[in-house]
């Protein structure tokens, strides 16, 4: 029998009920994490098991709790950008991203055209490479020891090297800036980007040829880990989880930030809110990541990257409130900023999309196997940095 | 049939094992130490002090005015003002840093003190090797360890530093005509009133308005 399940038995399926463990019963209490290897960090499941079964799982966060608000509260808003890119480390580009276009509401600058470009290029560059070492953490977690991690991460190193170029570091760009961006691309940068997004396509069909029908990958995550639309709807689950249980819901098509209006691209959605959903997502949105690069890079236009209006020193945006928010990579990532007139904000909060995107662990986990909490946990694709902030 | 996805995805990896003997493509790995990747031009970790000329004291552009000590996020610099004063490289006096530390066990490399810094003064280095057995003084470095000529700079970012220098050129030019146009006017105003007091010594600017 082939391993795929049928449409039917996926209408049919109904979350497993759980029944109260019987008096006398002896449930087993594990602490998974927090140095655990599959955590992805410091993180911790309680979990109580009936035998193989799931019936309790609490998560326990704060292992890598940083205090990035109240420091953000304290320093000038400068300051806070650098610390940005500690949130998501796999994602910097975006997570500056965010916060600028928080400010900018705040402080009413506007951004010049080649930065826009700029910004939506390096943006879907870190979608690709987060979704493509996300794909690879989950199936070495499935067992597939390192290949596809590998076969990924040699596809990140030639986008993280570009990243260095442009910004300077690899992984912390600190690039964006109020009303713009921070340096002039390099020379032949945007001829060297063109050249590695050529190559994705390759390494996206590559990735597929060895995992898509592979039978291992699909009897590991098909059916397992469901999350239904409304529950992950009303949980506030965002980004290629909450398109995986099949809720049309991109920010760049709904808030229309940047300069998103004038791509064409699809938003993939899936069937099943399953493991195997949620990869085959990030697939699918990799590709689409791409088809943005091939419309923006040619249309690059000439002019300055920043506002004139915006300034290093003495920043102090006017008394007011502002919400910020994009799809990063993991769902939406929103800044909320309180001004007071000072230099620093008076109110800093982050909506971390991978904390809110946790919430529904224990859900998807009831009555499965502990070996798949560790790959319903996996393609959630969290990062603790923004986490635990 | 039941693995052939399997056996698909086999020969994928059997085309990689067999490219990578003769694809450069396929065969990313460099040994280190042995073998180096090409450095990247805009590569940043560290801060150091610019000083022109052959005197790391006396060239030293920072004149001490604090605003990285106050911008650093993780607040690793630390600096102390000297009582005294030098010409700077436009001749005007200036306070220069008795003592400047950077705490690079504390640095995070953002660059926040190059972009606030008025000076030009201080700028990122691209040495990465510098593991230490002594954690606390070894990763404490100094003024003089900080110092590096504008020829390094040059050396190692060699775009960014022409443009810094042409900036400078330009101020200093401007600065100097400046200077010029004050003592002509100072000189005719003399003449034209000889009872009027001595005329005060021209004002110059300083290089940049703090908060442009």
């Amino acid at each position: 029998m082939s391993p795929v399940m049928s449409d039917a038995a996926f209408k049919s399926y109904r979350p497993p009920v759980i029944e109260p463990a019987e008096e006398g019963d002896e449930l087993l209490e594990v602490a998974m994490g927090p140095h655990h290897p599959s955590t992805h960090g410091v993180f911790r499941m309680d979990v109580a098991l009936d035998g193989e079964r799931v019936i309790r799982l609490k998560p326990v966060f704060g292992y890598l709790h940083r205090n990035h608000e109240k420091i953000a509260e304290k320093s000038s808003y400068l300051a806070s950008m650098p610390y940005t890119d500690r949130l998501d480390y796999f994602c910097s580009l975006t997570n500056n991203w965010a916060y600028a276009l928080a400010v900018e509401k705040l402080a009413g600058l506007e951004v010049p055209e080649r930065a826009q470009y700029i910004r939506v290029i390096t943006a879907e560059l870190t979608r690709i490479q987060n979704h493509a070492s996300a794909i690879g953490f989950l199936t070495q977690e499935m067992g597939a020891s390192g290949t596809p991690l590998m076969y990924a991460f040699r596809e990140r190193e030639k986008i993280l090297d570009l990243f260095e170029e442009l910004t300077g570091s690899r992984m912390m760009c600190n690039y964006m800036r109020f009303g713009g961006c921070r340096v002039e691309l390099p020379k032949g940068w945007l001829e060297r980007v063109s050249a590695v997004v050529a190559g994705l396509p390759q390494f996206i069909d590559e990735t597929e040829a060895l995992l898509t029908g592979n039978e291992i990958l699909m009897a590991r995550s098909q059916g397992v880990g469901i999350l239904k639309p409304d529950l992950a709807v009303n949980a506030g689950i965002t980004g290629p989880m909450l398109r995986a249980a099949g809720v049309n819901y991109d920010i760049r098509k709904v808030d229309h930030y940047g300069i998103y209006d004038r791509f064409k691209f699809r938003v993939p959605l899936g069937d099943h809110g399953d493991i195997y959903d949620r990869y085959m997502i990030r697939v699918l949105e990799m590709r689409e990541s791409v088809e943005i690069l091939k419309q923006a890079i040619p249309d690059v236009p000439a002019g300055p990257i920043m506002d004139p209006k915006s300034k290093i020193r003495g920043f102090r945006p006017k008394v007011g409130e502002a919400y910020g928010r994009i799809e990063a990579p993991k769902g939406e990532l929103g800044f909320y900023l309180i001004s007071d007139g000072t230099g620093n904000p008076y109110r800093y909060r982050v909506r971390p999309p991978s904390l809110i995107n946790l919430t529904v662990l224990e859900d998807m986990c009831l009555g499965q196997n502990v070996a798949d909490v560790v790959l319903i946990f996996g393609s959630v694709d969290i990062v603790l940095g923004e986490v635990d902030r | 049939m039941l693995g052939e996805g399997m056996l698909k995805g086999l020969a994928e990896t059997a085309k990689n094992f067999a490219g990578s003997f003769v694809s450069k493509e396929r065969l990313t790995t460099v040994q280190y130490p042995e073998e180096r990747v090409a450095p990247i031009e805009n590569t940043r970790d560290f801060p150091i002090l610019i000083y022109d000329g052959k005197d790391p004291l006396a060239g030293l552009r920072c004149v001490a005015c604090q605003i990285c000590e106050k911008e650093c996020p993780p607040k690793c610099i630390y600096i102390t003002k000297s009582h005294d004063k030098k010409p700077d490289y436009v001749g005007k006096p200036q306070n220069y840093p008795t003592r400047f530390d950077i705490d690079i066990s504390v640095c995070m490399s953002c660059q926040i003190c190059v972009e606030v810094c008025p000076f030009e003064a201080i700028k990122m280095d691209t040495e990465f090797e510098l593991s230490t057995t002594d954690r606390f003084g070894g990763l404490l470095f100094d003024r003089e360890h900080l110092s590096k000529s504008n020829d390094y700079y040059h050396a190692i970012h060699p775009t960014e530093a022409a443009e810094v220098d042409a900036r400078l050129a330009e101020e200093k030019a401007k600065a100097e005509a400046k200077a010029k146009a004050a003592a002509l006017a100072a000189a005719a105003k003399a003449a034209a009133a000889p009872a009027a007091p001595p005329a005060t010594p021209p004002k110059e600017p300083t290089a940049k308005e703090p908060g442009a």
